[in-house]
């Protein structure tokens, strides 16, 4: 074993792996939702980088860590109102406007970033962080894993919620139901467009959220494009864990160490191309489809616009 | 939007005559619509939108150096938009355009430097395109069989390719292709002389032909060939080829295959007639901006053509505004996002109207 393997090493791979999957799970448990109800978001990305300025500007303005993540979440979610116009009301192709709504708001973004903060390049105060009793004091994984911001153990809790409304909830049916067979929940006298709406705005705000995360927690600054592909990512995640959001985190916590590890070992000064470790959760990914590709099954009506009466 | 209605009211009544002022309305509508959007945005983030555009039309069409610059732009966004028609007509999502054009730019650039010492450019280049084009293929063909055999949405596997070749690209570039005398990672350079030619007293290389042959190749052969309808057939109804007697598995590999070659073909291009090496870090992420391209084009080859020229245009422009009037390039993005939106919006109106005449 290299020196470079030491306790300090080992915290700040653990505690940057957290901090890189937790935008990827909070992101994925919103298409998750988004997906299971038939709406395909490919506009992910857009709404976390709308919800990571949105985010990064309520904390400078003084709202604190938990105003900021509010304000990212309903901007995402406020973004999210185009897909549910378009596409749930009106049956508007979902991809097309999924990449109109990421081209568009990370334009806008980067346009707004030039005209605010471009001269100054404010930078946020890193947030306090809170060491859980106990858990942290545990030897090599403690500090790593259970001292992070409250809001990142919460994050983590998320998908317990989202597990129950799926397992336990009307709602939780409901959604399957508009994903698999909509004229069924219609015929149940559910509304399939209220639905998919809520599914969608979720998913907007889980998104923003995440951006905000990465924003406000994460770096403490804004950068145009920093999200950097993380929604794709987040919607790969969605995709392969179905309807387990379990698996979602588990992916995402996977993700977060490999993208961890890479700058992890840059800083211990180690000479691994990381071209080859940033290739390896894609790697897996693909590894993973080819296994276990053929139980791999979408929604039935994942990506088709309901129209009541129509067949 | 009071402007669209009298429009469309103004021509229904005389419909058989002007049947076609309706889609070009359609058509047109959304690209202005966009602009004033996109406008706003600049206005209120405290730009003067006139002087922009005014600005960018002049830097990307009106100077001849701009222009010669948009039209050398252009070349691998139109071998990318051919491989795009051909995957999007057939109903296959090819969103892994990125990677195969990657491994296309680094196979031409491994080879293209060897191959030009050894024999005459006339040889030499169209072997490189050749290499590049198989590199290509051979990268979409894991998506492709994926889709072909065990029915997996080739979207996600396309991206993960192209996320991989970004990483093997860079990682292969470093390790074993790199011009051991230049202090950056890249490859060996191909000189200038056996670049692809120039016309006469520009910038242009020949390379704006084979891309405006391979759009144009790439719409003749879906709209008006029999293998062509089998594709498309594949695309409009798999069900419906396979009662037909056609093989799904293979058309389908027979398409993303096909895309793939395409895309690798861009890089093979773009290479031997501009970069003449390909640095590690090199990843433009054409995709991004050629798909929504081709659905603006509504997947028409000549449509692709005048959206890839005006789309360069902007991209030269503003990258000189850039830097002159202080607005960030990815201002194209904004503008081709509302465009999107307006494109769907138009689609569904013309649906709307078209079913009220019925």
């Amino acid at each position: 074993m290299t020196p470079i393997f030491n306790e300090p090493f080992l915290a700040a791979l653990l505690t940057g792996a957290i901090i890189s999957a937790l935008p990827l799970i909070l992101a994925g448990l919103g298409e998750q939702m988004s997906e299971r109800a038939g709406v395909m978001n490919i506009g992910l990305e857009g709404m976390m980088m709308a919800g990571a300025l949105a985010g990064f500007a309520a904390t400078l303005a003084g709202l604190g860590v938990w105003g900021g993540m509010l304000a990212g979440a309903l901007v995402g979610a406020a973004v999210s109102v185009i897909m549910v116009l378009f596409c749930v009301r009106q049956g508007m192709n979902q991809i097309i406007v999924g990449i109109a709504i990421t081209l568009g708001a990370t334009g806008v973004t980067s346009l707004m970033h030039n005209a605010w903060y471009s001269r100054t390049y404010p930078r946020l105060d890193a947030a306090e962080k809170f060491a859980l009793p106990g858990l942290s004091q545990i030897p090599v994984l403690g500090p790593g894993l259970f001292t992070h911001h409250p809001a990142t153990f919460a994050g983590l809790l998320v998908a317990l919620v989202f597990a129950y409304v799926y397992r336990q909830t009307f709602l939780g049916l409901n959604l399957a139901s508009a994903g698999e067979k909509p004229d069924a929940l219609d015929a149940a006298g559910i509304d399939v467009t209220r639905t998919r709406s809520v599914a969608v705005m979720v998913a907007g705000a889980m998104a923003g959220l995440s951006g905000a995360y990465m924003a406000v927690i994460g770096s403490g600054i804004f950068v145009p494009h920093m999200t950097g592909g993380a929604g794709y990512i987040a919607i790969v995640l969605a995709m392969l864990a179905r309807d387990r959001p379990f698996w979602v985190v588990g992916g995402a916590l996977l993700f977060g160490l490999c993208l961890s590890a890479t700058t992890a070992l840059q800083v211990g000064g180690i000479e691994v191309p990381t071209d080859f470790i940033q290739m390896l959760p894609f790697l897996a990914v693909m590894a993973v489809l080819v296994l276990f590709g053929r139980n791999a099954r979408l929604p039935r009506a994942l990506g088709q616009p309901y129209h009541r009466g129509q067949r | 939007m009071t402007e669209s209605t009298e429009f469309i009211s103004g021509a229904t009544p005389a419909a058989p005559r002007f049947g076609f002022l309706l889609p070009l309305g359609l058509a047109l509508l959304p690209v202005l619509a966009a602009l004033v959007a996109a406008g706003l945005v600049l206005l209120v983030l405290g730009s003067d939108p006139i002087e922009y555009y005014a600005y960018v039309v002049e830097r990307g069409l009106l100077r001849w150096r701009g222009l010669q610059a948009t039209v050398v732009n252009m070349v691998p966004l139109l071998i990318l938009g051919g491989a795009l028609i051909v995957s999007f007509r057939s109903g296959l999502w090819n969103l892994g355009i990125d990677g195969q054009y990657l491994l296309g730019t680094l196979t031409a650039g491994a080879t293209a430097p060897l191959l030009a010492g050894a024999f005459p450019a006339v040889v030499a280049l169209p072997l490189a395109m050749l290499a590049g084009a198989i590199a290509g293929a051979l990268w979409a063909l894991p998506p492709a069989l994926l889709r072909a055999r065990a029915g997996i949405n080739e979207v996600i596997s396309g991206l993960m390719m192209s996320l991989i070749a970004a990483s093997l690209t860079a990682a292969a570039i470093k390790l074993w292709l790199k011009d051991p005398t230049s202090l950056e990672p890249q490859t060996l350079t191909l000189p200038v002389e056996d670049r692809l030619p120039l016309l006469a007293d520009t910038d242009i290389n020949i390379g704006i032909f084979i891309a405006l042959g391979v759009v144009i190749a790439a719409h003749v052969l879906m709209m008006r060939s029999a293998t062509g309808l089998r594709f498309r057939i594949l695309g409009l109804n798999p069900l419906a080829a396979t009662h037909a007697g056609l093989g799904v598995p293979r058309l389908t590999l027979s398409v993303l295959c096909l895309s793939g070659a395409l895309g690798g073909l861009a890089g093979a291009v773009e290479l031997t007639g501009v970069l003449g090496k390909m640095q590690a870090s090199w990843h433009p992420g054409y995709g991004f901006a050629v798909v929504p391209l081709v659905f603006l084009a509504r997947m028409n080859g000549w449509a692709v053509i005048v959206f890839v020229f005006a789309f360069s245009v902007l991209q030269i422009g503003s990258a000189s505004a850039a830097t002159r009037l202080g607005v960030p390039q990815d201002f194209t993005m904004v503008l081709v996002g509302f465009l999107l939106l307006f494109l769907a919006l138009s689609e569904y109106a013309g649906e709307r109207l078209r079913a009220r005449k019925v």
